[in-house]
């Protein structure tokens, strides 16, 4: 055992397959059970598919377009057996799931192009947005970076407290005007201060809105408008944070949040429950964004660079 | 998506006109179509397969009356078997005999439960109790301050200690709320996951010290597949009594609920609809039943009218819509009857094809009390002729109403906006969708 495994932090690996873990097993056990004495893929099993794919959220239209996808493969080559069926999954799911844009790099370590690169963090009530915030900026000062953090949710009870407790836990600044203040003026004064500072990732706190809220909406567009006035690129990335445990209302919310502030990236969180957040791959393949971050816990370290090979492989993996 | 399940439903109906039977082959269809409606709901994969095999068994039994047609029966099977699963009767907290009422509060991380506890205090308060509520998530970065924050927005104290001991503090505030007359102890904790067996063991723990009278379960109503297991979870850890549907203000169809109805018997007590403290409300098992659906429901729009409406009144009223001849006068009158059918939007949403065009128009029901008021205060040639409204006038009728000139504007805009929608509807009746609502509204064949 290292010294940090023995300290409680984990590999990369373990803990997504940690995260990942009830997942995998259900799915591989309904699909050897399905598969178990045959040597084709029948009608029986593609329904066992649906009911894998449905149940981990995947949604019907999305499961449909991969199902027909099995089926034309499976009239191709007759005979299909468990393992190459999971091959053809895994290789129909990963090309659904949008590769991560080397503009806007996810990994900690990597030079970000601007500075300061900014990135704006929004989503629906409670996903864990400002948890995700402080996930990011522990792991960008981890790997060296100068991190300030904005706290533009001005509205929801104690935000401000609680992103500050974080920006204590990741040892980084914060620019915040308290409770009610106007949040495009933190987001602002925030992305000013970076600059004069010369810091190099600016992490921007929103307050969580139901995308069908016009107001809400329209003021998180002025939000990210403001920003530019000062960083004309600003902000970089806009980050939606999605809750794994959310059903196919995440499509409505992902196609919302972009056509209000034109989305850049996902952030896919809770994945340590038994959810499995399979809405991602539609809104990944529909909305053209890639997956960027997962959140498999509620501490600083609990997030990881999304990998899409790795996501689906710790899907369907036997070990 | 299928927000006109119904007129789906219609049209693979057509075929059957002729058929006095619904048959396992002419059902089909319109059994897929459920079941697809559900999945897209959230409804569990499971629980979905059961639900539309019931309806289809009770569907056969049916002769298909001349009256109805077999969609709008097939539709009304499914709403009434969906209604009656949601539902049961309405169920309120359980109080103690002996005072304090201890309520718990539990669920998964992010799901509103802080909110909730403001709101349920809210709620008791108005209703003359003396609450108090217990701080018992020591984990979550500012939970308290949060909880206070609430708190005092709504004068309502709250106990907490130093240490982080979610069980002791539950513990002291019981002691606490006996010792200073408070009639209500409302225990807000953590967010946990259902798989996290120190938190499930945590829980367990505040529950065995201080025997709530009444344990409610938070859920978010945007909650997918996956409610069925946390639900479960948390009701074999805690045995809880009620649950708790949160974020219904959003757009979700909120499956959830006839997932977790169907997973275990525990009645849905109360709704949330948004982030502030006055926005809990009981819980309406046909609104639900509609909304996961999202369907215009044919069916109940016809009963719904058929109870509140004046026949011979819809009928000037649809004359008036087609005319476009609908004024404040008419608006005036409507509005009484709407508050008697519930809300506006419930309404309209009721009509096949409407429900998705009235996502773009706001449409605040709250609204409606002001807006008597502005109507009381003018004159019927006013009333008539919105038009002829100037500055003077509206300032007159402001002070006649007790609001201001902003809310006449609000309200003439609103007007406008109702007008447009009903003329929605009305081009959706020509277009002979809606015209079985219509028609029935009228009590005409
Ligand atoms: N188990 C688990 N919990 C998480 C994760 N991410 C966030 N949470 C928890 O989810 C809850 C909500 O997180 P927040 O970060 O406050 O969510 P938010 O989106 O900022 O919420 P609002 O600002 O109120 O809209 C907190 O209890 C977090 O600890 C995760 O990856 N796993
Ligand atoms: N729109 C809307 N937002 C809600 C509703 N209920 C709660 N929220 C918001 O959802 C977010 C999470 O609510 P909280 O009350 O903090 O949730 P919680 O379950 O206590 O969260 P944890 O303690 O972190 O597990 C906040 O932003 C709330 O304002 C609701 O009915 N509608
Ligand atoms: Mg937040
Ligand atoms: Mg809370």
């Amino acid at each position: 055992m290292s010294f940090l495994e023995k300290l409680g932090f984990k590999k990369k690996e373990e803990r997504l397959k940690e995260g990942l873990e009830k997942s995998r097993t259900g799915l591989l056990s309904k699909l050897g059970k399905a598969v178990i004495g045959k040597d084709t893929v029948d009608e029986e099993v593609l329904d066992e598919l649906e009911e894998v794919l449905i149940t981990s959220d995947v949604g019907v239209s999305t499961t449909l377009k991969i199902i027909r996808r099995i089926e034309e493969r499976v009239k191709k080559d007759k005979y299909l057996n468990t393992s190459e069926l999971q091959r053809i999954l895994r290789e129909e799911i990963i090309a659904l799931l949008r590769e991560n844009d080397t503009d806007k790099p996810a990994e900690f370590e990597a030079a970000t192009p601007a500075k300061p690169h900014v990135i704006m963090v929004v989503g629906v009530n409670g996903v864990g947005k400002t948890t995700t915030i402080g996930k990011l900026a522990w792991h960008y000062k981890q790997a060296g970076k100068n991190v300030l953090l904005g706290a533009a949710d001005t509205f929801r009870a104690a935000a401000v407290n609680q992103l500050t407790i974080w920006s204590e836990r990741a040892g980084v600044p914060i620019i915040q005007q308290g409770q009610n203040a106007d949040p495009a003026a933190v987001a602002y004064d925030t992305v000013a201060a970076a600059k004069s500072r010369g810091a190099d990732v600016v992490l921007i706190d929103t307050a969580g809105r139901l995308h069908n809220k016009k107001g809400l909406m329209d003021e998180l567009s002025k939000i990210k408008r403001v920003m530019s006035k000062i960083v004309p690129e600003a902000p970089h990335e806009v980050l939606l944070v999605l809750d794994a445990s959310t059903g196919q209302n995440a499509m409505q919310q992902a196609k919302a949040f972009t056509e209000a502030v034109d989305i850049t990236g996902l952030a896919l969180t809770k994945l340590d429950g038994t959810a499995k957040g399979g809405i991602v791959i539609g809104i990944s393949s529909e909305l053209n964004v890639p997956v960027k971050y997962i959140g498999v816990g509620e501490q600083a370290a609990d997030l990881q660079v999304f990998d899409r090979v790795g996501f689906v492989n710790a899907l369907f993996d036997k070990s | 998506m299928f927000d006109d399940l119904s007129s789906k439903l219609q049209s693979t109906f057509k075929t059957l006109s002729g058929q006095s039977k619904i048959t396992e082959l002419n059902i089909a269809e319109a059994v897929r179509e459920i079941r697809r409606a559900l999945l897209d709901a959230d409804v569990n994969y499971e629980v979905a397969r059961e639900f539309t095999k019931k309806v289809k068994d009770q569907a056969l039994e049916q002769d298909v009356l001349t009256s109805v047609s077999p969609g709008q029966l097939f539709t009304k099977i499914v709403y009434d078997e969906l209604t009656q699963v949601l539902g049961g009767k309405q169920e309120e907290i359980r109080f103690a005999t002996t005072p304090p009422t201890v309520i718990l509060i539990a669920g998964l991380q992010g799901s509103g439960k802080t909110t909730f506890t403001g709101k349920l205090a809210k709620y008791l308060k108005s209703k003359g109790r003396n609450p108090l509520l217990a701080a018992a998530d020591v984990y979550r970065p500012a939970a308290v301050e949060q909880l206070k924050t609430l708190a005092e927005q709504i004068k309502v104290p709250v106990y907490s200690i130093e240490e982080k001991d979610a069980v002791r503090t539950a513990r002291e505030a019981l002691q606490f709320a006996r010792s200073n007359a408070h009639d209500v102890l409302i225990i807000d904790t953590a967010g946990r996951l259902h798989v996290d067996e120190k938190m499930m063991a945590e829980v367990s723990e505040i529950k065995k010290a201080v025997q709530p009278n009444e344990i409610l379960f938070v859920v978010d109503s945007m909650t997918g597949q996956d409610a069925v297991n946390t639900a479960r979870e948390f009701d074999k850890t805690i045995d809880f009594d009620g649950v708790v549907l949160t974020k219904l203000d959003g757009d979700t169809r909120g499956g959830a609920a006839l997932s977790i109805r169907n997973v275990v018997e525990k009645p849905i007590k109360f709704i949330s609809m948004g982030e502030k403290l006055d926005s809990l409300t009981p819980f309406f098992p046909d609104r639900m039943a509609q909304r996961i659906l999202g369907m215009g429901d044919v069916i109940s729009l016809v009963e719904k009218a058929q109870q509140e409406f004046d026949e011979k009144e819809a009928k000037q009223l649809q004359q008036r819509i087609t005319s476009d001849k609908f004024d404040l006068e008419d608006f005036h009158k409507q509005i009484n009857q709407i508050k008697k059918m519930g809300s506006l939007k419930d309404l309209a949403g009721m009509i096949p094809g409407v429900s998705q065009k009235l996502k773009d128009t706001e449409i605040d029901d709250n609204a409606l009390d002001p807006i008597e008021a502005i109507i009381n205060s003018m004159t019927p040639d006013e009333r008539r002729n919105p038009h002829i409204l100037n500055a003077s006038r509206k300032r007159r009728i402001a002070s006649g109403s007790g609001t201001s000139v902003r809310a006449v504007n609000d309200l003439l805009k609103q007007f406008s906006q109702m007008k447009k929608m009903m003329k929605t509807m009305t081009k959706m009746s020509k277009m002979g969708r809606a015209m079985q609502g219509l028609k029935n509204l009228t009590g005409r064949p």
